[in-house]
Protein backbone atom coordinates (compact mmCIF):
# COMPACT_ATOMS: atom_id res chain seq x y z
CA UNK A 1 0.00 0.00 0.00
CA UNK A 2 1.38 3.44 -0.99
CA UNK A 3 2.24 5.49 1.98
CA UNK A 4 -0.27 9.01 2.07
CA UNK A 5 -0.99 11.33 4.70
CA UNK A 6 -2.39 14.83 4.47
CA UNK A 7 -2.86 17.50 7.11
CA UNK A 8 -4.17 20.87 6.90
CA UNK A 9 -4.56 24.08 9.47
CA UNK A 10 -5.88 27.20 9.04
CA UNK A 11 -4.56 29.73 11.19
CA UNK A 12 -4.86 34.28 11.54
CA UNK A 13 -2.14 35.98 9.43
CA UNK A 14 -0.36 36.51 12.74
CA UNK A 15 3.66 37.03 12.97
CA UNK A 16 3.20 34.83 16.41
CA UNK A 17 2.44 32.21 13.85
CA UNK A 18 5.34 31.83 11.52
CA UNK A 19 7.70 29.92 14.19
CA UNK A 20 4.25 27.50 14.81
CA UNK A 21 3.29 27.27 11.34
CA UNK A 22 7.00 25.49 10.11
CA UNK A 23 7.16 23.65 13.65
CA UNK A 24 3.76 21.85 12.06
CA UNK A 25 5.52 20.86 8.95
CA UNK A 26 8.41 19.99 10.20
CA UNK A 27 6.74 17.47 12.81
CA UNK A 28 4.12 16.50 10.23
CA UNK A 29 7.30 15.45 7.49
CA UNK A 30 9.12 13.64 10.62
CA UNK A 31 7.50 9.89 9.28
CA UNK A 32 9.75 10.68 6.52
CA UNK A 33 12.60 9.79 8.65
CA UNK A 34 13.91 13.42 6.88
CA UNK A 35 17.58 14.33 7.63
CA UNK A 36 18.36 17.38 9.80
CA UNK A 37 19.40 19.19 6.92
CA UNK A 38 16.18 18.49 4.97
CA UNK A 39 14.00 19.68 8.37
CA UNK A 40 15.64 22.86 8.19
CA UNK A 41 14.88 23.08 4.43
CA UNK A 42 12.09 22.59 5.20
CA UNK A 43 10.90 24.92 7.56
CA UNK A 44 12.95 27.47 5.93
CA UNK A 45 10.41 27.40 2.88
CA UNK A 46 7.36 26.88 4.75
CA UNK A 47 8.59 29.86 6.75
CA UNK A 48 9.25 32.24 3.70
CA UNK A 49 6.27 31.30 2.54
CA UNK A 50 4.03 32.26 5.55
CA UNK A 51 5.72 35.43 6.50
CA UNK A 52 5.18 36.64 2.69
CA UNK A 53 1.21 35.62 3.28
CA UNK A 54 1.46 37.73 6.54
CA UNK A 55 3.58 40.62 5.39
CA UNK A 56 2.23 40.75 1.58
CA UNK A 57 -0.45 38.97 1.23
CA UNK A 58 -2.51 40.92 3.89
CA UNK A 59 0.13 43.86 4.75
CA UNK A 60 -0.68 43.87 8.39
CA UNK A 61 -3.99 43.44 8.32
CA UNK A 62 -5.41 39.96 9.59
CA UNK A 63 -6.71 37.56 7.33
CA UNK A 64 -6.31 33.53 7.42
CA UNK A 65 -3.39 31.61 6.30
CA UNK A 66 -4.22 27.74 5.09
CA UNK A 67 -1.63 25.66 5.33
CA UNK A 68 -1.90 21.98 4.52
CA UNK A 69 0.66 19.53 3.26
CA UNK A 70 0.58 15.96 2.04
CA UNK A 71 2.76 12.67 1.70
CA UNK A 72 2.36 11.15 -1.82
CA UNK A 73 4.25 8.24 -3.45
CA UNK A 74 6.22 7.46 0.16
CA UNK A 75 8.74 10.05 -0.25
CA UNK A 76 7.20 13.07 -1.78
CA UNK A 77 6.38 15.70 0.83
CA UNK A 78 3.91 18.54 -1.09
CA UNK A 79 3.39 21.81 1.18
CA UNK A 80 0.38 24.85 0.27
CA UNK A 81 0.29 28.05 1.60
CA UNK A 82 -2.48 30.29 0.82
CA UNK A 83 -3.98 33.59 1.67
CA UNK A 84 -6.93 35.42 0.49
CA UNK A 85 -4.87 38.55 0.79
CA UNK A 86 -4.30 41.45 -2.08
CA UNK A 87 -2.58 39.15 -4.60
CA UNK A 88 0.54 39.62 -6.51
CA UNK A 89 0.09 41.76 -9.63
CA UNK A 90 3.34 40.26 -11.74
CA UNK A 91 4.63 37.02 -10.40
CA UNK A 92 8.00 36.57 -12.56
CA UNK A 93 8.91 40.02 -10.51
CA UNK A 94 8.29 38.86 -7.44
CA UNK A 95 10.30 36.16 -8.02
CA UNK A 96 13.09 38.04 -8.97
CA UNK A 97 16.19 37.92 -6.02
CA UNK A 98 16.18 41.30 -4.11
CA UNK A 99 12.95 42.29 -5.59
CA UNK A 100 11.35 43.59 -2.96
CA UNK A 101 7.94 46.15 -2.28
CA UNK A 102 8.91 47.15 1.08
CA UNK A 103 12.67 47.93 1.46
CA UNK A 104 11.94 50.34 4.02
CA UNK A 105 10.94 47.60 6.45
CA UNK A 106 14.23 45.68 5.25
CA UNK A 107 12.52 42.95 4.14
CA UNK A 108 15.30 41.48 1.89
CA UNK A 109 13.45 40.05 -1.57
CA UNK A 110 14.74 36.58 -1.00
CA UNK A 111 12.02 34.64 0.05
CA UNK A 112 10.79 33.05 -3.46
CA UNK A 113 14.96 32.44 -3.94
CA UNK A 114 14.97 30.47 -0.44
CA UNK A 115 12.00 28.38 -1.25
CA UNK A 116 13.11 27.32 -4.06
CA UNK A 117 16.58 26.40 -3.38
CA UNK A 118 15.64 24.97 -0.23
CA UNK A 119 12.71 22.88 -2.32
CA UNK A 120 12.88 21.01 -5.35
CA UNK A 121 9.88 22.36 -6.89
CA UNK A 122 7.85 25.88 -6.42
CA UNK A 123 4.47 27.17 -7.94
CA UNK A 124 2.69 30.64 -7.30
CA UNK A 125 -0.86 30.99 -8.10
CA UNK A 126 -2.10 34.44 -7.58
CA UNK A 127 -5.24 36.45 -8.49
CA UNK A 128 -4.89 40.16 -7.57
CA UNK A 129 -7.67 40.98 -4.91
CA UNK A 130 -8.52 37.32 -4.44
CA UNK A 131 -5.16 35.93 -2.68
CA UNK A 132 -2.08 33.88 -3.22
CA UNK A 133 -1.18 29.98 -3.55
CA UNK A 134 2.29 28.56 -3.32
CA UNK A 135 2.72 25.30 -3.58
CA UNK A 136 6.07 23.46 -3.27
CA UNK A 137 7.47 19.82 -3.48
CA UNK A 138 10.34 18.60 -1.81
CA UNK A 139 11.32 14.29 -2.59
CA UNK A 140 12.67 13.21 1.38
CA UNK A 141 16.21 10.94 1.02
CA UNK A 142 16.06 11.36 -2.74
CA UNK A 143 19.81 10.45 -3.02
CA UNK A 144 19.16 7.76 -0.63
CA UNK A 145 16.57 5.39 -1.50
CA UNK A 146 17.10 2.74 -4.39
CA UNK B 1 18.10 40.61 25.78
CA UNK B 2 21.17 40.31 23.26
CA UNK B 3 24.43 39.44 24.97
CA UNK B 4 27.07 41.54 24.24
CA UNK B 5 30.48 42.51 24.70
CA UNK B 6 32.60 45.82 24.33
CA UNK B 7 35.83 46.09 23.30
CA UNK B 8 36.91 49.36 22.33
CA UNK B 9 35.37 50.11 18.95
CA UNK B 10 34.67 46.37 18.96
CA UNK B 11 31.11 45.03 19.82
CA UNK B 12 30.19 41.30 20.19
CA UNK B 13 26.80 40.31 20.13
CA UNK B 14 25.41 36.94 20.75
CA UNK B 15 22.05 36.04 18.70
CA UNK B 16 19.83 33.25 20.47
CA UNK B 17 16.97 31.06 19.20
CA UNK B 18 15.03 32.07 16.45
CA UNK B 19 15.67 34.64 14.13
CA UNK B 20 12.85 35.73 11.72
CA UNK B 21 10.22 38.11 10.74
CA UNK B 22 8.64 37.53 14.30
CA UNK B 23 11.70 38.11 16.09
CA UNK B 24 13.43 40.18 13.15
CA UNK B 25 11.82 43.26 14.66
CA UNK B 26 12.98 43.23 18.51
CA UNK B 27 16.53 42.21 17.00
CA UNK B 28 16.82 45.12 15.14
CA UNK B 29 15.73 47.53 17.88
CA UNK B 30 17.99 46.16 20.53
CA UNK B 31 21.19 45.98 17.85
CA UNK B 32 19.83 49.79 16.87
CA UNK B 33 20.10 50.61 20.72
CA UNK B 34 23.76 49.05 21.00
CA UNK B 35 24.81 50.74 17.69
CA UNK B 36 23.45 54.07 18.78
CA UNK B 37 27.00 54.56 20.30
CA UNK B 38 28.69 55.87 17.53
CA UNK B 39 32.16 54.83 18.26
CA UNK B 40 31.01 51.19 17.46
CA UNK B 41 32.44 50.20 14.13
CA UNK B 42 32.94 46.80 14.34
CA UNK B 43 30.08 44.53 14.88
CA UNK B 44 30.26 41.11 15.40
CA UNK B 45 27.94 38.56 15.62
CA UNK B 46 28.25 35.03 17.39
CA UNK B 47 25.42 32.79 15.95
CA UNK B 48 26.50 30.07 18.47
CA UNK B 49 22.88 29.63 20.14
CA UNK B 50 20.55 30.87 16.73
CA UNK B 51 18.61 27.92 15.66
CA UNK B 52 16.94 29.00 12.76
CA UNK B 53 17.00 32.09 10.52
CA UNK B 54 15.24 33.26 6.76
CA UNK B 55 15.51 35.57 4.53
CA UNK B 56 14.06 38.02 6.96
CA UNK B 57 17.57 37.62 8.88
CA UNK B 58 19.22 38.58 5.79
CA UNK B 59 17.48 41.97 5.60
CA UNK B 60 18.15 42.56 10.01
CA UNK B 61 22.12 41.75 9.29
CA UNK B 62 21.62 43.44 5.74
CA UNK B 63 20.72 46.89 7.61
CA UNK B 64 23.16 46.90 10.46
CA UNK B 65 26.24 46.23 8.20
CA UNK B 66 24.84 49.77 6.08
CA UNK B 67 24.96 51.36 9.16
CA UNK B 68 28.38 50.15 10.04
CA UNK B 69 29.42 50.63 6.88
CA UNK B 70 28.64 54.33 6.64
CA UNK B 71 31.03 54.89 9.50
CA UNK B 72 33.97 52.81 7.81
CA UNK B 73 33.32 49.63 9.88
CA UNK B 74 32.30 46.65 9.00
CA UNK B 75 30.11 43.40 9.93
CA UNK B 76 31.30 39.76 10.89
CA UNK B 77 29.90 36.70 12.19
CA UNK B 78 31.46 33.51 14.26
CA UNK B 79 29.71 30.44 14.66
CA UNK B 80 27.70 29.98 11.58
CA UNK B 81 25.93 26.39 11.05
CA UNK B 82 25.67 24.78 7.69
CA UNK B 83 22.09 25.88 7.14
CA UNK B 84 22.62 29.76 7.64
CA UNK B 85 25.61 29.56 6.21
CA UNK B 86 23.78 28.30 2.79
CA UNK B 87 21.35 31.18 3.10
CA UNK B 88 24.33 33.52 3.59
CA UNK B 89 26.22 32.31 0.45
CA UNK B 90 22.90 32.02 -1.86
CA UNK B 91 22.05 35.68 -0.98
CA UNK B 92 25.83 36.75 -1.45
CA UNK B 93 26.24 38.43 2.01
CA UNK B 94 29.35 36.16 2.24
CA UNK B 95 30.76 38.79 0.05
CA UNK B 96 30.36 41.81 2.08
CA UNK B 97 30.05 39.88 5.52
CA UNK B 98 33.13 37.92 6.39
CA UNK B 99 32.77 34.96 8.73
CA UNK B 100 35.41 34.46 11.17
CA UNK B 101 37.05 32.14 13.33
CA UNK B 102 37.80 31.31 16.45
CA UNK B 103 41.65 32.26 16.24
CA UNK B 104 40.56 35.21 14.31
CA UNK B 105 37.52 36.39 16.52
CA UNK B 106 40.70 35.87 19.66
CA UNK B 107 42.70 38.14 17.73
CA UNK B 108 40.36 41.13 16.88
Amino acid sequence: MKHQNEMQITFPSLPENESFARVVVAAFAVQLCPTLSEIADIKTAVSEAVTNAIVHGYEGTCGLVTLSAAIRDRDLLTIEVRDNGKGIPDIPQAMEPFYTTHPEQERSGMGFAVMQTFMDDLTVDSTPGSGTTVRMTKRIHADKRW
Amino acid sequence: MLRSIRDGDKLLVGLDGELDHFCAQSVRRELDGLLSDAAVRHLILDFSGLTFMDSSGIGVILGRYRILRDRGGDVAVIHMNSHISRIFRMSGMNKVIRELDQKQEARR
